[in-house]
């Protein structure tokens, strides 16, 4: 066991964990996070995305212990304190981007990490970059369609929600 | 103007804000205080003779609490099957056991053996790798007409053969279709393989077993689409726990396409752990455990001939299929190639004589059952193909050859056992026309062409049997089950509603679309509105969410019971107005008496149900709160009409998709905004079936897609934008919301449009002997038929 600090959505946490013990089951096991999901076990699905230090991360696939010191932003820090929703998670309710809601958390991670690289995202930009999150429920349309309208671009043009 | 509220509008959906932060509480977020966790040893064999299980080392590994064998569910029940098919003798199919932890036997790869219990889940997998197997490996059929040759292994040893079932449909046809297809002026004929594939929720499956001595109730959270119907075959056929002993909970749940409707051993055995430990126990699958452990869908091997006279109008079908069971059978795997295809081959023609043959085998493999649409996109699939391969051979318009033998009258009664209610087959395909802009193609074409690609369109359309099911019907067709639902409405004191139903939302939004029907109803805020599900001890019964019956089935229980409610309220009202019940008029939430300005509120009245000081105590209790179960009269019958445009690569094969438009029918719509993403995400899994799924085993029965490594799921980039539309609505005529259903219809319709359009981009390259590739089109099928 050795012990890990970092700091999660702002506020500082750790923990003694195992050397083995990955930073999704931190996050989920011992701070209790659980919006961060466990889709796969490859390394594909991406429901598990956070940000580590500015940049998307799968949580599967980093130890606890690499991410002392770091920065770590989850879903559960991405609304502001009175529980308005960012304008990502805004645009997934408007237009109908999630259904069963799995996948959501690491989708609205990933399309943060494109859009403060990528401020307008083209729709082939958009399915290119989420080439590491996987859906079942929406076909990607509106998952898609709400990452343009996030990022300002007029969507009313594009197929219905 | 869109509406704003109640039924037709499309409401932001309400459960978004817990997802969309992270407040989601789904199966795996549960934590039991004192539980311990568990690690399924599965066989890594497909097919053996299980001789051993030497636990002794493992159980003395640091933690673990107990290990459990077959020996230790002596005396219990195996895992149920919820449906029996009677083959075309008139026998029984045969059904063999499915124990919960593998007995005497392994029969595919991820059949759970053993089970460790320990105090953390690495140190349960530690003390599995400790157990001592000792497995003597029997040859393995995975083949499905190798398994039922002459002289094949068996699967189980007890039964005489693979071959769960000869299925005949309608039997009392065989001759007349066989004469038909003598005096036939033409017969196409068509071999395929409808793919096998796994349906991926991307929420693992989870169990907890929690058990309480003190007062021996017993409790299970599960990823399921039906708790009710996990606690009685789990109650009622292994573990022998009466139902007010059990509580099955199903919370949020991360999507299902049918393979979390059935009940699974590690429900079971979670559930018997938490008693026999005395403490809660948990299993949360991997995604590489689910590859193997969940029901596998589709996996048929068809040929399809079709019969059609000089006039090119279809007069006989004729299906030879074989279906894989896989090794057990799992809930209602025996329904799906039977009772959920071979009643859809007439599809939405008026061909007046079919005759539909399915050999059901057992395999060395998962057990398969419905995948999202079951039985539904193998019939589409087969027919569509065979219909847009006749007009090739006759040199006609597809379109047209379809529109020439569109059942125009309705209702039809089938030569295939039933009655579509109502449907306009040529509306949706004018709507098609024109939402996929047809008549654009030909130019589309010539630029792929010119950026020196082949350019492909191909459309069919559907016909989809859901809202299932009436009760009485499918007794007679081996359920043992029925397929009603239920919902009970609870109206509070100050005039807030609670509806409990049996329907189950895993994604499909119904604690937002419900209420926008009792909202209209009553006429009052759809938030006044709560919905609770996924809970058998807050729901009265339930029968679950799948085969697109939730609204159909589930949202007219709840009608029926609100109705009872403003029956009761209107009394009251009409009590404390002083006026004739048959007087009282209900709207916008208020009660008025005909004719006069008199009113009172919808809360005035609920709350003189709960204090009722002037109420009418002789004729009606005080209260408010009303139950009703729901069983449908018919099946509903979706329809519609897709089209896909694809562009091909002739230098790699690759495929994409550049256009897919879809014109359904569903009668009337609730929440457009809903039904569209519906339709988006059948879609999605349509063209991961055609371009890229394919769950693949070797000979000896080794699973080789068993991660998202090896089995292609649909990412965003394989698809486009679709262009979908539901403006053409024959509402159903024996549900009273003429409602049908739309959550299987993409996935159903999807599959033939984007084959047929990828052979057609073939055709257009002058390979005019490919007329079929089987599923997945892969670059490399593709680029083989290219260069045959």
């Amino acid at each position: 066991m050795a012990k890990v600090s970092m700091t999660v959505n702002g506020k500082a946490a750790s923990a003694e964990v195992e050397g083995r013990t990955l930073l999704v089951s931190f996050l989920r096991e011992e701070l209790g996070l659980t919006g961060s999901h466990v889709g796969c076990d490859t390394s594909q699905c991406g429901a598990c995305v956070v940000h580590v230090d500015g940049k998307a991360v799968k949580s599967c696939t980093m130890l606890a212990l690499e991410a002392e010191g770091a920065e770590v932003a989850t879903i559960e820090g991405q609304a502001a304190e009175d529980g308005t929703l960012n304008t990502i998670q805004a645009a997934f309710q408007e237009h109908h981007g999630l259904q069963c809601g799995f996948c959501t958390p690491g989708m609205v991670m990933s399309a943060a990490a494109l859009l403060k690289d990528n401020p307008k995202p083209s729709e082939q930009e958009i399915r290119t970059y989420l080439e590491g999150n996987l859906c079942r429920c929406t076909g990607y349309h509106n998952i898609v369609k709400s990452i343009m309208a996030a990022s300002g671009q007029d969507v009313s043009a594009l197929a219905a929600e | 103007m869109p509406k704003d509220s109640g039924i037709g509008a499309s409401p932001k959906r309400r459960e978004d804000v817990r997802f969309l932060t992270g407040n989601g509480n789904y199966t795996d977020d549960i934590n039991a205080h004192g539980q311990a966790y568990v690690h399924f040893l599965r066989s890594d064999i497909a097919h053996g003779t299980l001789n051993s299980v030497d636990t002794t080392a493992a159980a003395a590994m640091p933690g673990v609490v107990r290990i459990f064998t077959a020996a230790d569910f002596e005396g219990v029940g195996g895992v149920p099957c919820g449906w029996e098919i009677t083959d075309r003798h008139g026998n029984a199919m045969q059904e063999p056991k499915h124990p919960v932890l593998a007995e005497g036997k392994v029969r595919h790869v991820g059949e759970p053996i053993a089970a460790v219990i320990a105090e953390s889940l690495e140190q349960a997998r530690d003390a599995a790798e400790a157990i001592d197997l000792d497995i003597e490996e029997l040859p393995a059929v995975v083949d499905m007409k190798a398994a039922v040759a002459e002289g094949s292994v068996k699967v189980h040893d007890d039964l005489t053969s693979n071959l769960c079932y000869d299925w005949g449909f309608v039997e009392e046809n065989r001759e007349a279709v066989n004469q038909a297809f003598q005096d036939a002026a033409h017969v196409t004929s068509l071999e395929l393989v409808n793919n096998r594939l796994v349906a991926n929720p991307m929420e693992p499956r989870v169990a907890i077993g929690e058990y309480n001595r003190s007062t021996d109730d017993s409790k299970l959270y599960t990823t399921s689409q039906n708790p009710h119907v996990i606690r009685l075959l789990m109650g009622a056929f292994v573990l022998g726990i009466p139902e007010h002993k059990l509580q099955v909970v199903s919370p949020d749940v991360g999507g299902g396409f049918g393979t979390k409707i059935f009940h699974y051993a590690e429900e079971a055995f979670c559930t018997f752990a938490a008693k026999a430990c005395n403490r809660p126990v948990k299993w949360t699958s991997s995604r590489s455990e689910a590859f193997m452990s969940d029901a596998h869908g589709r996996d048929h091997v068809t040929k399809i001939e079709l019969a059609l006279d000089a006039d090119n109008n279809f007069t006989a079908l004729r299906t030879d299929t074989y279906a894989n069971m896989g090794a057990y059978l799992s809930t209602f795997a025996p329904s799906v190639p039977t009772w959920l295809h071979g009643t859809l081959m007439a599809g939405n023609y008026k061909t007046p004589l079919i005759y539909v043959n399915v050999k059901a085998v057992f395999t060395n493999t998962v057990p398969v059952d419905a995948y999202r649409g079951a039985g539904r996109p193998e019939a589409t699939f087969q027919l569509e193909r065979v219909v847009d391969k006749a007009a090739r051979e006759l040199g006609v318009d597809p379109i047209a050859l379809r529109r020439q033998n569109f059942i125009t009258e309705f209702p039809y009664a089938t030569p295939v056992a039933v009655e579509y209610d109502t449907g306009d087959y040529h509306a949706t395909m004018d709507k098609l026309t024109e939402i996929a802009d047809l008549s654009g193609f030909d130019a589309r074409r010539k630029a792929s062409v010119a950026n020196g690609k082949l350019r492909g369109l191909g459309v069919n359309c559907y016909i989809e049997a859901c809202g299932i099911a009436p009760s009485n019907l499918v007794g007679q067709l081996g359920a043992r089950a029925g397929l009603y639902e239920s919902a009970t409405v609870r109206v509070n004191a100050t005039g807030g509603l609670v509806v409990m139903t049996g329907s189950h939302s895993h994604g499909q939004g119904h604690e937002t679309s419900f209420p926008q029907v009792i909202a209209d109803m009553i006429g009052i805020d759809e938030g006044m509105i709560e919905i609770v599900h996924g809970d058998t001890s807050k729901v009265p019964m339930g029968m679950g969410t799948y085969g697109s019956r939730s609204l159909a089935v589930g949202g007219s229980a709840m009608v029926r019971a609100t109705e009872k409610i403003i029956a009761k309220a209107k009394k009251i009202a009409a009590h404390l107005m002083e006026a004739a019940d048959a007087d009282i008029e209900l709207k916008d939430g208020e009660f008025s008496v005909a004719g006069t300005d008199k009113s009172v509120a919808w809360g005035d009245v609920t709350l003189a149900a709960y204090v009722p000081h002037n109420y009418p105590l002789e004729d009606i209790e005080p209260g408010l709160e009303e139950t009703a179960f729901y069983d449908p009269a018919n099946f509903t019958y979706p329809s519609g009409a897709y089209a896909c445009e694809v562009e091909v690569d002739p230098d790699t094969g690759k495929v994409s998709i550049e256009r897919f438009s879809a014109a359904d029918d569903f009668g009337n719509i609730v929440n457009p905004m809903i039904v569209d993403g519906q339709v988006h995400g059948g879609i999605g899994q349509g063209i991961g079936q055609a371009l890229l799924e394919g769950c693949v085993y070797d000979e000896d029965g080794q699973l080789l897609s068993a991660s998202f490594m090896d089995y292609a799921m649909p990412r965003a980039d394989d698809v486009p934008f679709y262009s979908v539309d539901h403006s053409c609505q024959t509402p159903c005529t024996h549900n009273p919301l003429g409602v049908k259903g739309c959550g299987e219809a993409g996935a159903i319709g999807s599959p033939p449009s984007v084959v047929n359009a990828v052979v057609d981009a073939l055709q257009s390259a002058g390979k005019t002997d490919v007329t079929h590739i089987d599923m997945p089109l892969s670059p490399g099928r593709i680029w083989a038929a290219l260069n045959s």
